[in-house]
């Protein structure tokens, strides 16, 4: 069985982001790999082995986004498609989750999706259970570590608000991982010098076989948050309990709390 | 002419800068202020193909050109001066010498383990009493048979008491028509019995690193161990100083990259006189500087790193760039202090640390008086590359 990675290319997280005319922009900000989406690929390289099979990184994007794709090639992954076409531009999650999903179902014997839990730049989350809908298939969220993993299934930990789910599933299924699954590894230079070289298949919507999907979420505005003017000021003197009184007091004050 | 970095160096770049950002930037001041070693660097650097990185696949390196080397020691450098110290010794100066003096047979022995980061290299070559005067040094190696007897001490060794095997220069023949020429270069394992090594303590700076001294007495080395013929030992070391000297400016520039970086977000951030700092025109004039010495540094190293790709002798480029980038990174570490004003001063921001890091890098692997006699030399004439028996091998892709 075989697992796919799916991968989203973002401006780096130290990017100023401005908003000029409805148009977000990065400045000349590099374009990076979504932090999330590296512990997806660990996750993903960490198993092919359980599972005998090759790792395929997909990400959507403009033709020339392939850098998410490169690092994923040089971290270990066997092959990476880019999907792109047109007619995708300004899509939503609805439309990606129906195009990865096809993309997906062209991979041969697919045991398992991997995620990131969200990307930085859109941060909805939602992807990987859009993903697993439309594909029909099991979906885990939020996944912190994988337990067991066979072709007869899957048994994983899911970091949930009230502390640890334990939660087995058939495959093929769809996985989104967090943080806590560990920490991915760097690009090796052999895999940096064989995916500097590497050519990237393009698959466009008609390689696919499928329409452009519409878009349901319409973006009628789009604006930079107003920034609100912060006062900082430091209670010196006295003792920790002298200082703490003061503290408590201005936060009474302030009507804090 | 093209001055854009390829795919595979931006990602070699990233790999670096990555590693020694997460894994070092948070723990360095503390190793800096208890003077030792983090005991997982060696290790580290081996296990991600750094130690090896320009060193061909069939030897156990990575198989990246030198401009990789120079870009890996950039990052490595802006984090903190003993990781770049470490590729100056390893690979500078022991494994790429062996790369392109050794037999076959000294490679498989000694460059693939270091290669792999198996094994920890140095390069022993200063004497408590030669260090610029290098044709000058005393220790000793008599024949005896099959081996060679070493005999005396070397000092301000990097990686003295770390490392598994050095490179070591030393007298074989003392009236020799000129001394230069009486010397002989060994690759000796640092546990030959006879060989006695230590620690250098009370540095003024690359506190984080390892700095030491090695005694030699009666240490019988093999005539295998020999790399070069006998009377070669002062061209191999000078082949030996081509690399060391580039891996120093790839990092010194790195150095004032990091002095720069610190400086500009202190000066986006303090206020005097109702703005930031930044807005102040003699703050600005620091900062102008910097960033034109670190474009001009970067310039320097990476035209010797073509050069050594193509497989042109760069004695005099890497000397101008070791030279350059280490007066300016010592320079733009003491103007950060200046820009950071009294917290400059403290250990509270690392500027304190670059300006005593960057000292010693004026000093070492050639004194920048040095570098400026090569120049002169160079541009007056008297001073000419002739063609070494062995040379440093182009990067070839495939190798």
């Amino acid at each position: 069985m075989n697992i796919v990675v799916c991968v989203k290319q973002v401006p780096d997280s130290a990017a100023q982001l401005t908003v000029e005319g409805g148009n977000i922009s990065w400045g000349e900000a590099p374009l990076v790999i979504n932090p999330w989406d590296e512990y997806a690929v660990e996750a993903a390289l960490q198993k092919a082995g359980d599972l005998g099979g090759n790792v395929t990184v997909i990400s959507m994007g403009k033709a020339d986004e392939t850098e998410a794709l490169k690092h994923s090639l040089a971290m270990g992954c066997n092959e990476a498609v880019l999907i792109s076409d047109p007619a995708l531009a300004g899509s939503d999650n609805v439309a990606a989750a129906r195009v990865l999903a096809a993309a997906i179902a062209k991979v041969d014997d697919v045991g398992l999706v991997f995620f990131g839990k969200q990307a930085i730049d859109s941060d909805t989350g939602t992807l990987p259970a859009q993903v697993a809908r439309v594909l029909g298939w099991p979906t885990l969220t939020l996944v912190s570590a994988i337990d067991e993993l066979s072709a007869d299934g899957i048994k994983v930990e899911r970091a949930i608000e009230e502390g640890r789910q334990v939660v087995k599933s058939r495959l093929p299924a769809v996985v989104s991982v967090i943080k806590d699954y560990g920490e991915p590894r760097y690009p090796s230079f052999m895999g940096i010098r064989k995916a500097a070289r590497a050519t990237i298949p393009v698959w466009a919507l008609g390689e696919l076989g499928i329409e452009a999907p519409a878009p349901v979420v319409a973006w009628p505005e789009v604006m930079a948050p107003q920034q609100r003017e912060i006062a900082t000021e430091l209670i010196t003197g006295g003792s920790p309990a002298e200082i703490a009184a003061t503290l408590a007091d201005k936060i009474m004050a302030e009507k804090v709390l | 002419m093209n001055f854009g970095l390829t795919e595979e160096h931006r990602m070699a770049q990233k790999m670096v800068r990555d590693f020694s950002q997460k894994e070092v930037a948070p723990i360095i001041q503390e190793y800096d202020r208890k003077q030792e070693m983090a005991p997982f660097i060696l290790p580290r650097m081996g296990e991600l193909g750094i130690l090896g990185i320009c060193i061909p696949e069939k030897y156990g390196g990575q198989g990246m050109d030198y401009i990789s080397l120079g870009l890996a020691c950039e990052e490595l450098e802006a984090v903190d001066t003993t990781l770049r110290v470490v590729m100056s010794v390893h690979t500078g100066l022991c494994s790429m010498t062996i790369w392109q003096w050794g037999t076959e047979e000294q490679k498989q022995k000694f460059l693939v383990p270091l290669a792999r980061g198996e094994k920890v290299g140095a390069g022993a070559f200063t004497e408590p009493g030669a260090g610029s005067d290098f044709s000058n040094i005393q220790a000793t190696a008599k024949r005896d048979g099959d081996d060679y007897i070493l005999n005396g001490e070397k000092m301000w060794i990097s990686l003295a008491s770390k490392a598994d095997f050095a490179l070591v220069t030393v007298r074989t023949q003392k009236n020799a028509a000129k001394p230069s020429g009486g010397l002989t270069a060994f690759i000796v394992d640092l546990t030959t019995p006879g060989v006695t090594r230590g620690d250098i303590h009370g540095k003024l700076g690359v506190r984080a690193g390892s700095t030491g001294w090695i005694n030699f007495q009666d240490a019988r080395v093999p005539a295998a161990n020999r790399i070069g013929e006998e009377g070669e030992g002062f061209k191999v070391t000078m082949s030996a100083f081509d690399n060391g000297r580039y891996t120093v400016a790839a990092g010194a520039t790195g150095l004032i990259r990091a002095a720069l970086e610190a400086s500009t977000d202190y000066a986006n951030e303090r206020k005097a006189f109702g703005r930031p700092i930044g807005q102040h025109q003699l703050i600005q004039s620091k900062i102008a500087h910097m960033t034109l010495n670190y474009e001009a540094a970067q310039l320097l190293y990476l035209k010797a790193g073509w050069l050594k790709n193509q497989g042109v002798r760069n004695t005099k480029e890497t000397s101008a760039a070791k030279w350059f980038a280490t007066e300016k990174s010592f320079e733009a570490a003491n103007e950060a202090i200046q820009i950071h004003g009294a917290y400059g001063f403290s250990d509270e921001y690392n500027v304190e640390r670059y300006l005593r890091n960057a000292r010693g890098a004026v000093i070492y692997e050639g004194s920048n008086e040095i570098q400026q006699l090569i120049q002169a030399s160079y541009a007056l004439g008297e001073r000419k590359d002739k063609a070494l028996r062995m040379e440093m091998p182009a990067y070839e892709e495939s190798v």
